[in-house]
């Protein structure tokens, strides 16, 4: 019989508002095993948990019932508190009696009611509860970084700084991410790559950072500390500790017509490539679907011409297995695709374009070297359009845009119209908007800045409706403040496109097992106090594979999910959930219906030798559970025919005693 | 014949840790009321769910059964879900040839972020259990102390 001491909460009056704690203390005196009840204002308070810690001594409990708040809040505390006396902590349960009954009950004699029941139902629990002692596993002081970039990059960079190894997965032939084809950064304007380049230079030469381009995750097995990971290595078709980088390749290649897509195909390269010059590593890369050597076997030019001999046709996919003790998620964004939005003529005209088109249209190394031309005819436009909210905000048109906000375009729109005034003050420049939101240091001032220096015609109201002719295009848009229509005729209309996750990033999350919203963003751990933790331990997210964000935001989470990391790559071990599965092999039949049903693959068979009771022996086949790998969900222990397989700390007679004392009224 | 309008039905309910029971606390958090006559159980997931538990809720005495989980595709287990809800519809199909009518037991998905679904469900199943009154088609009075 165990010998249970019951303490019943008031948490101030947020319990003892609507529940005559007295009362519950004195009618749980009565239950079987409680040798003990006491109520008190704070039991989480230290005066609080030194009663519970005296108590535990003074009658020697073995187990203990707390009357409190959700065990969501405070299960955690009063395992340590018993710990702390002597008691195993697993003896400890809690009897949710605030959120889940003062909080919602306004009458004082029907709460009081339902928490004597609840406390009854966790003091029936509690005489069943069995100590247990958590397993140990080790950590494999490795962490995988999958997405090369600034987010991956800064968290790499970190995690290697505090002397940990990093792998970083990038399935571009360059790590670099979207930051790279940007041209300047609001709201300070230096030059995309004047910041990153350096950084990617540093993780290039970090000895503790490994670099698996061209290459992305196939395989996720084990769990935190010790995670098993297959990387496909893609073949890229040249030797990537041989080529120097030199570039010759790359111009004697007689393939000249695939697109480019570092310039959004706005020009276009040859089939062996450099995807930009300060590209990391600094390594071509053979496009198998353009090579006209690796489709008919007829050209080898770039063999011939690479002096350094890095050339390989006859390269395959390499499959790497490596052990991580964590990953971190960096997978980023892409622009929505514009195909469903026809009343912008995007498709139509290639004077329509993106908001990253236009970067690479004004970046110096991109495809006009940073004159801003017109796509269709190369002249210089004279009246743009900016229009924002293409894509976001879209409640009403779900099938094609996002409900979310994507946050960035507000401040990129005001970038892009600033810099063409800046550039060319001749241009006419409009920017169409919802609202223009410029939350963030120094933000509000520089859209101020592009409104009242440079004089860009900011218009609230959206546009209806881009029709080209000639070379001009016909916008037609409202103006909701003058309350009239418009009809601008622009030679570049710019599309500010919704950002969306990057779409390797759901199957990840089904390798991973880690969770994602409807909008395929990751979902973290907990909204506010856990931001950058994924609720999959030992998996951490890094940047816009959570939700849109800036860069500074997103180096600032980068390095914060770095720091989570470091801090679980120090843990010689990590102590595991004593709260997993076990079979009983006496009462096992060997059927495999558990090992069907367990997502995590913890449940293996072996055959054993059984004694029987006429001194023979037999061997059986029986499954057991690896304590290391079980996650505790118990699907295993409904599948279970024979009721062999149980859950620790939720056993089914634990559940039933739970049942039968809220069904005994 | 029991008064109808004094009746008040005893509800146990299955939640799963990881988002029921949060969306459950949550709706406590934002001081949304159901009625006192909801038991919650705490299960690491809903597949946790024996049908015994659910039969053994209505033996003794249990007017309704309903068992809360994470939204398909959000659980954190993955799959547990999928079962549970494979499984109660098979379970609960039985208990309708047994008598137990169908409004007497509920599968609902709550995630941590819908403490008002959460409350509106207590309150929709509540009132439609209190409808169909006392269960006396499983109750086994040997059972009743």
């Amino acid at each position: 019989m165990q010998r249970i001491g019951v303490f019943v909460c008031h948490c101030g009056t947020n319990i003892a508002g609507t529940v005559d704690v007295v009362a519950v203390a004195e009618a749980l005196k009565n239950e079987p095993g409680v040798v003990h009840s006491a109520e008190y204002q704070y039991m989480c308070s230290q005066a609080g948990q030194d009663l519970i810690k005296a108590a535990i001594k003074e009658h020697n409990l073995s187990g203990i019932v707390v009357c409190s708040c959700s065990p969501r809040m405070h299960e955690a505390t009063f395992r340590k508190t018993a710990a702390a006396a002597g008691l195993n902590p697993y003896m400890v349960e809690i009897a949710n009696i605030r959120e889940q009954c003062s909080w919602i009950h306004k009458d004082m004699a029907s709460g009081t009611e339902k928490a004597i029941i609840l406390g009854k139902a966790a003091i029936a629990k509690v005489n069943l509860n069995t100590p247990l002692t958590p397993g140990e596993s080790p950590v494999t002081k490795r962490a995988l970084v999958i997405g090369g970039g600034i987010a991956g990059i800064q968290t790499a960079l970190d995690i290697a700084d505090a002397g940990f190894p990093v792998d970083i997965v990038e399935t571009k032939p360059t790590i670099g991410g979207k930051m790279a084809q940007l041209d300047k950064t609001f709201p300070t304007l230096d030059c995309a790559a004047c910041i990153l380049t350096p950084k990617m230079v540093d993780v290039a030469q970090n000895e503790k950072i490994r670099i698996f381009s061209y290459s992305e995750v196939v395989d996720v097995r084990g769990f935190v500390g010790n995670f098993d990971v297959t990387i496909k290595k893609r073949a890229r078709y040249v030797k990537e500790d041989i080529c120097t980088g030199c570039g010759l390749c790359t111009e004697k290649c007689p393939q000249k017509k695939v697109p480019n897509e570092f310039n959004l195909g706005m020009d276009n390269r040859r089939a062996i490539y450099i995807p930009f010059a300060q590209a990391v590593p600094k390594v071509a890369t053979i496009d198998a679907d353009y090579c006209t050597m690796l489709k008919t076997g007829k050209c080898g030019v770039c063999a011939k011409v690479c002096t350094a001999g890095a050339i390989d046709y006859e390269a395959k996919d390499e499959f790497i297995e490596e052990k991580y003790g964590a990953v971190v998620v960096a997978t980023g964004f892409n622009p929505i695709s514009m195909d469903k939005f026809d009343e912008f003529a995007y498709n139509q005209s290639k004077d329509v374009i993106t908001s990253l088109e236009f970067e690479r249209l004004t970046n110096a190394a991109g495809p006009t070297a940073g004159k801003l031309l017109r796509p269709s005819d190369g002249e210089h436009p004279h009246t743009i359009v900016f229009v924002q909210c293409v894509g976001s905000r879209c409640e009403a048109c779900a099938e094609k845009g996002k409900e979310y906000c994507s946050k960035i375009c507000c401040m990129y729109t005001a970038k892009h119209a600033m810099l063409t005034r800046d550039k060319y003050p001749d241009t006419d420049v409009y920017v169409f908007y919802i609202d223009v939101r410029t939350p963030g240091k120094a933000f509000d001032e520089f859209y101020r800045r592009a409104v009242e220096e440079y004089g860009v015609h900011y218009i609230k109201g959206m546009v209806g409706k881009v029709s080209p002719e000639g070379n001009k295009l016909k916008v037609q848009a409202s103006d909701l403040i003058a309350g009239k229509q418009l009809h601008i005729d622009a030679d570049l209309v710019v599309l500010a496109a919704a950002i969306e996750p990057d779409k390797s990033a759901r199957g990840l999350a089904t390798m991973l097992t880690a969770s994602m919203d409807t909008n395929d963003f990751f979902t973290e751990a907990h909204p506010k106090l856990r931001p950058v933790e994924s609720p999959t331990a030992g998996v951490f997210l890094s940047g816009t594979c959570q939700g849109p964000k800036d860069i500074p935001e997103t180096v600032s989470q980068a390095g914060a999910a770095a720091s989570k990391v470091i801090g679980l790559l120090c843990k010689d071990k990590l102590t595991g959930n004593p709260c997993v599965a076990q079979s009983d092999e006496m009462m096992c039949n060997g059927c495999s219906s558990c090992e069907r049903v367990c997502p995590y693959g913890a449940i293996t068979y072996s055959d054993k030798e059984f004694r029987m009771p006429d001194r023979t022996t037999k061997i059986r086949r029986v499954a057991s559970v690896n304590p290391a790998v079980c996650q505790g969900c118990g699907a295993c222990t409904v599948a279970c025919p024979s009721g062999a397989m149980d859950l620790n700390g939720f056993k089914n007679n634990q559940i039933m005693a739970e049942v039968d004392a809220i069904c005994k009224m | 014949m029991q008064d109808v309008t004094n009746f008040k039905p005893l509800i146990v309910a299955f939640c799963c840790n990881w988002c029921s029971y949060a969306g459950a606390d949550l709706a406590g958090s934002n001081r949304l009321a159901y009625p006192a006559d909801v038991k919650i159980i705490r299960v690491p997931c809903s597949c946790r769910v024996n049908p015994m538990f659910i039969l053994r809720a209505f033996q003794r005495g249990a007017d309704g059964v309903i068992i809360c989980g994470c939204h398909p595709g959000d659980c954190h287990y993955t799959s547990g879900n999928y079962y549970a809800r494979r499984r109660m519809s098979l379970l609960f199909s039985m208990l309708d040839y047994l008598g137990i009518e169908r409004d007497r037991t509920r599968v609902e998905w709550v995630s941590a972020a819908e403490g008002a679904k959460f409350a509106a469900t207590m309150n929709d199943f509540v009132e439609k259990v209190t409808a169909l009154g006392p269960n006396k088609r499983l109750e086994d009075l040997r059972c009743k102390k």
